[in-house]
């Protein structure tokens, strides 16, 4: 089955085309993620604050440095996708907020859900909420893959 | 030359001859495996970071996808450890270690 692109590089912009059920859907999830921002400890979120060194002195220290950065940056993203959700094209630096943001939103609900490399989309039952949540996770998927070819440095030209 | 000069404290205030070599040596940051990033996205990450071209950023990719881990970069700690929190920044599993 082929679906349409709904992102697509053109000139120095990103032509953004999500429907409603699309916008709906990651408002929704974008609902779930920016609260637990202000809990980075939240197990769910050890994807986006993983440990920099292996002994404990050194990483704390990189923790207080580096925490507050991280958080902040990572709700500068979600806002982007939030506040140009409904915008037919984005420019390249929106559309970088959006790349990182999409990849937060799959480390969270990746690690939930403990996907592993052997995921088979083709064996997903849509009629339980795992099988639900893993389609979700394609989703981002598959609209992030779009965004990183749109944001090759070769596209656009 | 005199030999009255007790040596003992010159050398208390020197670092012993096995930390200084600790201080100087490199350090490596690696980026690990993960089953959620996808193949396309760290590439593109790796170009932006570092500077690869699209064929080194993918030999990279690979060698973390095939063998588990790759060293991206490699430097003093303050640069390593800012290579690490960039790579945070973009949900990579990173993490340094002195060579």
């Amino acid at each position: 089955m082929f679906l349409p692109r709904q992102i697509r590089r053109k000139g120095d912009r990103v032509r953004l085309n999500l429907d409603a059920h699309e916008q709906a859907l990651l408002r929704e999830l974008l609902d779930e993620l920016e609260p637990l921002l202000a809990e980075p400890d939240d197990p769910s979120l050890r994807r986006l604050f993983p440990p920099a060194y292996s002994d404990e002195p050194s990483d704390d220290q990189y923790r207080s440095l580096v925490r507050d950065q991280l958080v902040r940056g990572r709700a500068r993203s979600l806002a982007t996708i939030r506040d140009t959700l409904g915008n037919d094209e984005i420019d390249l630096e929106q559309a970088d907020e959006w790349l990182r943001a999409l990849n937060d939103l799959r480390l969270v609900l990746g690690t939930r859900l403990e996907v592993t490399e052997d995921l088979d989309y083709e064996s997903i039952d849509l009629d339980t909420p795992r099988g639900r949540d893993l389609a979700v996770y394609g989703y981002l998927a598959w609209l992030q893959e779009q965004l990183v070819d749109a944001l090759q440095p070769a596209s656009g030209r | 030359m005199s030999t009255l000069i007790a040596p003992a404290e010159v050398e208390l205030e020197q670092p012993s001859p096995d930390e200084a070599w600790q201080e100087e040596r490199p350090w490596v940051v690696i980026v690990w495996n993960d089953p959620i990033n996808l193949m396309s996205y760290v590439t593109l990450v790796f170009q932006k970071l570092f500077g690869y071209s699209l064929q080194q950023a993918t030999k990279l990719m690979l060698q973390v996808h095939n063998e588990g881990k790759a060293v991206v970069s490699s430097g003093n700690r303050e640069k390593s450890e800012l290579d690490v929190s960039r790579l945070h920044a973009h949900g990579l599993w990173a993490t340094m270690q002195q060579d």
